[in-house]
């Protein structure tokens, strides 16, 4: 039963922040209708922010996450301005062929800047696990989970109490409406960008420290963002969040009780099955909050 | 005209072994129409149906494994029970590849065209890569990363002739030759019969395509078979003329090769994955001269976004369109986009 407990709680700890992934690519997705390949890259580049900041330029570990999310976020303002603003009201596929373009260039680029080889970051946090009973938890991980729920209310908030969210729910549902009632649907299609990739960089930033950087950790972060979103319904956030913490569930209870060496297929496992069973994604019923 | 054209191409393509005499180039050739082939495949989903496979190696990969297991013969463990396989004849192999590919692609086609839109595309992403990490675990079957080495070549048993084995560089490329050239008339055949007419219908409408009686699902689902058997059969070319097939034959930049071959040659185009695989087949070799790997990626990265802002039907309707423009002759060219029955809704928007 401990092991049981024990990977519970490192399932909920994951869970945060893969909620985190979910949330920015699902946002994206409902309010823009991109399927953004570049999700896993700022991912990735917010772990390397933080690698970066930590061991290249001395900045103070709680420091340098805040900076690391706010780069992320200009980044992302910077790829929508560039590649999606042109591209509007063209398809689908046109869009995701130019993501992709992107996700390949931003992927190489960090194998020329940062090296091939996987990197661990120093954190000042205790070695010594947080123990309660026979279950321990790592300082670190615990501190990684507060925030991702900080970062996961903070954007509810966003959505659901501030003008720009409100601006950012009239363009999901009719754009068109929502341009004609003035609200600046360009504007509004950088921001969403911008937030997306924040709690993307976000997510780097926070499970970076945990396991080790490397240049194509983004591959797998985007394909999981994907899980994600599909378990909840594309442009779902409420189904978004508990995408992560399922997703995290099902891979530490496959990693435990099956194979480790499968941890990463539970994911695609997931998707398959929700395929089968409602293609709309589990919660498709449900309130849409985005 | 045209048909003088096309014997003309034949010949140089038949004769090229004859006078090429440099093996490193001869061998980029091989590989290139291997590409070719898989690009013709994509194309079938991409530029006929509209339907995006980003796991097309996928179904490359499966071809390659299955081929390669069957002609070299494995013994694994399943719950208790041991299955052993002896090893069968190259030819057979190829068979089984191309089958294992196909049936591949109708699970996933079955699967994802429930639903339109994205999933497809993420169904396809997530198939390559537990297809990848499943030939990365299972090492009892597929060795792992160790990879699964000295696949004998492609072999055919003619009655009274005795076995010919496919060994040399010159008898693989003819074997290439056989197997594009085959393809291409196979997504020819498709593209201009009652079914490419359909696809492409649905393509362009499907509420319309549904309204005057197209069963979309099922020609969605037969699309997703042949492409994922022609890119079956074109990785059974490879690991028969490699020899070696380990789990990097998923990664998934060679379902982005792919992409950008048949994008850049002219999605809906018969030729257009043949211009854009020759072309993106010898690019990274000059590249490899001047620029390593990653600012070769980079490039192509680059490249793939200029096509969509620049040339967003590809090379093949452009070049086309310019002879029309300047010769007005429709017969030098083939039809810049397919076999056209309805109004491109998807040309008309505004880029």
């Amino acid at each position: 039963l401990a092991q049981l407990v024990q990977h519970l709680v490192n399932a909920v700890i994951l869970g945060g922040t893969y909620a985190l992934l979910g949330i920015g690519l699902t946002l994206i997705f409902g309010i823009m209708r991109v399927v953004n390949f570049t999700h896993g890259e700022l991912y990735a580049f917010g772990a390397y922010a933080v690698y970066w900041l930590v061991a290249g330029a001395g900045v103070n570990f709680f420091l340098a996450i805040p900076i690391a999310i706010a780069a992320g976020l200009l980044l992302g303002a910077l790829v929508e301005y560039a590649l999606l603003r042109p591209m509007r009201g063209a398809d689908i596929d046109a869009t995701m062929l130019v993501m992709i373009g992107a996700w390949i260039v931003m992927q190489n680029s960090e194998m020329i800047v940062w090296g091939g080889v996987a990197r661990s970051i120093e954190t000042p946090f205790p070695e010594t696990p947080l123990a309660v009973g026979p279950v321990s938890v790592s300082w670190l991980r615990v501190f990684a989970f507060g925030v991702a729920l900080a970062l996961i209310a903070g954007a509810y908030f966003l959505i659901n109490r501030t003008k720009l969210g409100r601006a950012m729910r009239a363009t999901f549902q009719d754009s068109d409406t929502a341009a004609l009632m003035g609200v600046n649907i360009r504007a509004i299609h950088t921001a969403t960008f911008a937030i997306g990739s924040g709690l993307a960089a976000a997510a780097g930033a926070l499970l970076g420290p945990v396991f080790l950087v490397e240049p194509t950790m983004g591959d797998l972060a985007s394909l999981k963002a994907f899980a994600i979103v599909i378990l909840g319904g594309l442009g779902n956030i409420t189904g978004a969040t508990i995408g992560g913490f399922g997703l995290a569930l099902v891979e530490e209870m496959g990693a435990g009780y099956v194979s480790s060496g499968y941890r990463d297929a539970m994911g695609f496992a997931i998707i398959i099955a929700v395929l089968l069973i409602k293609p709309t994604g589990l919660l498709a019923k449900a309130e849409r909050v985005a | 005209m045209k048909r003088g054209l096309t014997a003309l191409w034949l010949l140089l393509l038949a004769t090229l072994p004859l006078w090429l005499q440099d093996q490193y180039l001869l061998h980029v050739c091989i590989v290139t129409g291997i590409f070719v082939i898989a690009a013709m495949s994509l194309n079938l989903l991409l530029g006929y149906t509209g339907q995006l496979s980003l796991g097309h190696v996928g179904f490359f990969g499966i071809g390659a494994y299955a081929s390669a297991l069957t002609a070299t013969g494995f013994d694994v463990d399943i719950f208790g029970h041991t299955f052993v396989h002896d090893p069968w004849p190259g030819g057979i192999s190829f068979l089984v590849g191309t089958a294992a590919a196909g049936l591949c692609g109708y699970l996933i086609g079955k699967l994802s065209f429930r639903v339109r839109g994205a999933y497809f595309v993420i169904v396809t992403v997530s198939f390559a890569e537990v297809i990848r990490i499943i030939a990365v675990n299972w090492v009892d079957l597929t060795q792992g990363p160790l990879a699964i080495t000295n696949i004998p070549p492609f072999a055919l048993g003619l009655p009274g002739l005795g076995r010919y084995a496919f060994a040399s560089k010159a008898s693989n490329y003819y074997l290439m030759l056989a197997a594009a050239i085959a393809s291409y008339v196979i997504v020819k055949r498709l593209v201009g019969s009652r079914i490419g007419r359909a696809m492409v219908a649905l393509r362009e409408n499907e509420s319309l395509a549904v309204s005057v009686g197209i069963d979309v699902t099922r020609y969605l689902v037969l699309a997703a078979v042949v492409s994922a058997a022609l890119a079956g059969a074109a990785g059974s070319l490879y690991a028969q003329y490699i020899r070696i097939v380990d789990p990097d034959i998923f990664l998934f930049i060679y379902t982005v090769t792919m992409v950008i071959m048949v994008m850049t040659g002219g999605k809906g185009t018969l030729a257009g994955p043949v211009v854009g695989g020759v072309i993106f087949g010898f690019v990274p070799v000059i590249g490899r001269s001047f620029a390593s790997p990653e600012v070769q990626w980079i490039l192509y990265g680059g490249l793939m976004i200029l096509i969509v802002f620049l040339l967003p039907q590809g090379i093949t309707p452009a070049v086309s369109g310019f002879f029309k423009a300047r010769f007005g002759d429709a017969r030098m060219a083939p039809p810049a986009n397919g076999n056209l029955v309805l109004p491109d809704a998807s040309q008309a928007g505004g880029r």
